[in-house]
């Protein structure tokens, strides 16, 4: 186990034993999200298996996904991998005609090292159609971590604003009166509109979101543009926009909470030059509209097991709600991207007058459940595999997968959080007479 | 390559899971990516497993694929040992550690002179077998370590038991309404005066299967998982083994006639053809239910069935004999065990199918046109978009398929399930097509739905977009509120900004 400590803020190191999502579970909402796509996932029946199982009744609703079923033969390389590919492209082409073609790399191919990246361009040229390449494996990443690889990958095909005559004309168009903005990460279309609506209110328009709504339609990226991400985990994509597109990073916090969202807000009003109106009156105005959620959780403890990668901030907009956290467990710590949400974090802890939680990457479920039963939360935020078995010995738990669905960004969303947080409390506050008393922490 | 978008039977490592964590104190380490241990969630959310499955991923990572596991197996198992204590740890790769090459089994020796526990390597080929085989190959491999471990330490229980006695093998977790169906196999078993000597896998302690030789004869209930053990205990110890599956009236008689048989050959002369009788007439309503007048309608009707190899062919059977139904086609995903299905349905039906690939069994139906379907999940939705009734009898499972009530598809009571399940299926196929044919239901149509739509409110072009974006269960309520707010500020227009405030102010 590693120690480090930077500003006041404990890192921890287990042995990455825990259990999270494969990432190639991105697919399950970029497809619906990016509407011209099509993803296909090169791996085996075990990847097949977790996509099917995973995405539920979804499957069933002809999904923009499938799987390229590895064979005993193109592991053995009897069969010839470009051909291969180009069959299967040219029957998603027949059949469902799509604007680009995201192929999904996996753990096989990382270990047979099959060249996606150099096959991708020779059968895009020879099939006219776009295919990006993302290798969102469980050898590398966990769960959220997928999309990051898809956006880093979809960053480099953004396209460059062809007119360099007037730099100042296309750069800084006529109505704005700032260096154009580029938000990334992939949100549902109506939290995407409250989000710019939210910073058109401080007359900042945003020029372009990665993902689009349509693959045609990504948002053009020039050099010295600003980019800011809406998620923690895409630390791949913010270096991408850096270094390989030359933009600009708006380290910020995330705008998950009212609080988040405003530092978010301000962040990017302060790059700009420009002074906040009113955010701090709509920060209140929200927070004065939780208080039916807020006088549930007051008080009450709540511990990560970490698998998603918002933890640090949920985390801190949890203990802005007046909840102690016992433990932030998180598969990957990115320090620097995460480095203005950390620092909030911290001032966070500083306000409301509580111990600054450790941070545990890449945690081991076994001794986590040792702590839990020690600690005693109020509430654990877990996967699957634990919540049923954590309920039958009396803990409250929360799946952490509901997070990475339900709409959490922005002022609107704040009580969308706290509805998921509070409800096993509540639900305990129904069942009083049933089961209060059976299950308890006899472990 | 294959294009697929949905598989019936699972990848290779589930069916080992499903046996290791079904036995009691055994624990399974999958020497896998991140990730690939959703066999953990699977359990915990579809059986509602109260306790931790026992299974941990001995993770695969970028500095294993560059190093090789080196310690880290082994130091896994044997942490795993001190930590839970396990009889048997079962060390099972999956297909990505499977093209690493590793020398597993060296690991299992050198973890196995550290450890209290057993420890074997599950022996399963990921590219070649599935889930269901593989299931069958771990129990058989579990069952021999044990017999022969018996064996070497003389501690093999041969005496048989003074009563008839029965193993049952290859009950196990995920199963289709495996748990259900255990209780009515146990009551067949009581009634008939037969002892249960061992159920395995399920819930079983690894310490039990020395015992396995004291029951007079083996019972496999499904052809999927146990067959292969219950073949090995033939040759290695001559026990006897049944595999009639108890699923439908005539399979029951033939299983308990072959029951009779069997220990009859050991001595014990009974005669179960008047309990059969009286259970057939009294305990089953299926068989009167076939007799009785709602059945004649049935007569004729068309259907498909589509499972694995067990459920499709008893319920081919039960179609076509019990009830009287004409079975178009039937088939089965297992496509290992083509010949034991062609053989056991094609009586039954006019074709049989072996395939797992779903997108012909869609396309099968919608030629056939069948009154109703029994099938899996993924025939139910195939029905449903072709607007035909379907009951399902197989996995793949659902959550739907663990019902917390009593629903055995084995045995007397798995027969007036059954029956249910068809009569039903039927007869919502007949009413929706009379509501058809007279036009539907005789309901006036609700004119307003919602109670602002005398005010002449109106909606923008972007925030009307929006709002048919929600769902539509839930899109009624949302316009109501919105509009309530709305007017309660004096706006006529909602636009994008009201919406959002209303949400944020009344949570619309």
């Amino acid at each position: 186990m590693t120690l480090s400590t930077q500003k006041n803020l404990t890192f921890e190191c287990e042995t990455g034993n825990y259990h999270t999502f494969c990432p190639i579970s991105c697919v399950s909402w970029l497809y619906q999200k990016i509407e011209d796509s099509f993803f296909l996932v090169i791996g085996t029946k075990t990847c097949g298996y977790f996509l099917q199982n995973a995405m539920g009744v979804m499957i069933f609703a002809e999904p923009r996904y499938a799987m390229a079923e590895l064979e005993e033969g193109d592991i053995s390389a009897q069969l010839n991998d470009y051909e291969e590919l180009k069959r299967l492209c040219l029957q998603i082409k027949k059949d469902r005609n799509p604007s680009v073609i995201f192929w999904i790399g996996t753990c096989t191919t990382e270990i047979i090292k099959m060249d996606l990246e150099g096959i991708a361009p020779k059968l895009e040229a020879d099939i006219n159609i776009s295919i990006i390449v993302a290798r969102a494996n469980g050898l590398d990443y966990a769960f959220t971590q997928g999309e990051d690889t898809v956006l880093a990958a979809m960053a480099q095909r953004c396209p460059e604003t062809s007119c360099q005559k007037d730099r100042s004309d296309t750069i800084i168009p006529q109505s704005n009166k700032h260096f154009p903005l580029i938000v990334f990460g992939s949100l549902p279309d109506s939290v995407v509109q409250q989000l710019t609506m939210e910073l058109k209110k401080q007359n900042i328009t945003v020029s372009g979101w990665l993902p689009s709504t349509r693959y045609t339609e990504l948002p053009a990226i020039n050099k010295d543009y600003y980019v800011v991400g809406i998620n923690p985990f895409l630390s791949r994509t913010a270096t991408t926009l850096m270094r390989r597109r030359k933009t600009k990073l708006i380290g910020a916090p995330f705008p998950i909470g009212p609080d988040g969202t405003r530092a978010w807000v301000e962040k990017i009003c302060s790059v700009f030059n420009i002074v906040p109106n009113g955010l701090e009156k709509r920060e209140q105005e929200i927070w004065a509209s939780l208080e039916e959620y807020l006088k549930l959780i007051r008080g009450k403890s709540v511990f990560f097991m970490g698998d998603n990668l918002l933890e640090i901030s949920l985390a801190r907009f949890l203990i802005r709600c007046g909840m102690t956290v016992y433990e932030i467990g998180i598969p990957y710590m990115d320090k620097r991207y995460q480095g203005a949400e950390l620092a909030l974090l911290s001032q966070t802890c500083l306000d409301m007058d509580v111990k600054i939680p450790k941070i545990v990457e890449k945690p081991d479920n076994y001794n986590q459940l040792d702590r839990i039963r020690d600690l005693q939360p109020d509430l654990v935020i877990t996967g699957m595999a634990h919540a049923n078995p954590l309920e039958a010995r009396g803990i409250n738990t929360k799946w952490s997968v509901e997070f990475t669905f339900a709409p959490i960004h922005g002022f609107t969303n704040a009580r969308d959080i706290l509805e998921l947080v509070t409800r096993p409390l509540r639900r305990n506050n129904n069942l009083k007479e049933v089961s209060s008393e059976i299950y308890s922490s006899n472990y | 390559m294959k294009l697929a978008y949905w598989m019936y039977a699972g990848p290779a490592h589930i069916g080992t899971l499903r046996i290791a964590s079904s036995f009691k104190n055994v624990h399974a380490i999958m020497h896998a990516p991140l990730g690939d241990d959703y066999f953990n969630v699977m359990r915990s959310m579809l059986e509602r497993d109260r306790n931790f499955t026992p299974v941990t991923a001995s993770i695969v990572d970028r500095h294993v694929l560059a190093r090789g596991s080196q310690e880290k197996v082994v130091n896994n198992i044997t942490r795993k040992d001190k930590e839970e204590k396990p009889d048997l740890v079962v060390l099972t790769p999956t297909c990505t550690s499977s093209i690493l090459q590793e020398d597993l089994q060296n690991f299992v020796n050198r973890a196995s002179l550290e450890s209290r526990a057993d420890i074997i390597l599950a022996d399963v080929n990921h590219y070649r077998v599935n889930e269901l085989e593989a299931s069958d190959r771990t129990l058989e491999q579990i069952i021999t370590f044990y017999i022969n471990k018996a064996i070497k330490n003389k501690t093999l229980q041969t005496q048989k038991s003074v009563i008839p006695s029965v193993n049952i093998i290859g009950v196990l977790s995920l199963g289709f309404h495996n748990q259900h169906d255990l209780v009515d196999i146990k009551r067949l078993f009581s009634d008939l005066g037969i002892k249960i000597n061992h159920i395995i896998p399920e819930n079983a302690s690894v310490h039990d299967l020395k015992e396995l030789p004291k029951a007079w004869f083996n019972f496999v209930p499904y052809r999927e998982t146990g067959l292969m053990a219950a073949k090995f205990l033939k040759d290695k110890l001559d026990m006897p083994f049944i595999d009639i599956t108890p699923m439908g009236i005539i399979n029951i008689k033939s299983c308990v006639r072959a029951i009779q048989e069997t220990i009859s050959k050991f001595g014990s002369e009974n005669n179960y053809e008047e309990y059969l009788n009286r259970q057939t007439k009294y305990i089953s309503q299926a068989a009167w239910f076939s007799r009785s007048i709602d059945c004649q309608n049935l007569t004729g009707k068309t259907a498909i069935v589509f499972g694995d190899s067990t459920h499709a062919a008893a319920m081919t059977q039960i179609l076509s004999e019990e009830m009287g139904i004409n079975v178009l086609w039937s088939g089965t995903y297992c496509t290992y065990d083509k010949e034991w299905f062609q053989e056991k349905v094609s009586q039954y039906c006019s074709e049989v199918i072996i395939t797992d690939d779903h997108n012909r069994i869609g396309d099968l139906i919608a030629k056939t046109e069948p009154n109703a379907i029994f099938g899996t999940q993924m025939e139910r939705h195939i029905g449903k978009r072709l607007n035909i009734p379907c009951g399902v009898i197989s996995s793949p499972v659902h959550i739907q398929n663990f019902p917390l009530g009593y629903k055995p598809f084995l045995g007397y009571e798995g027969t007036n399930q059954i029956a249910d399940l068809i009569y039903n299926s039927f007869t919502l196929g007949m009413e929706d097509h009379l509501l058809e044919l007279f036009g539907g239901h005789d309901t006036t149509d609700i004119l307003t739905n919602t109670l602002t739509s005398q005010t002449n409110i109106s909606w923008s072009p972007e925030a009307s977009r929006e709002l048919n974006k929600i769902p539509g269960f839930v899109r009624g309520k949302v316009k109501r509120n919105t509009e309530k707010f709305a007017l309660q500020y004096n706006n006529n227009l909602v636009t994008l900004e009201i919406m959002y405030e209303a949400k944020e102010k009344v949570n619309t």
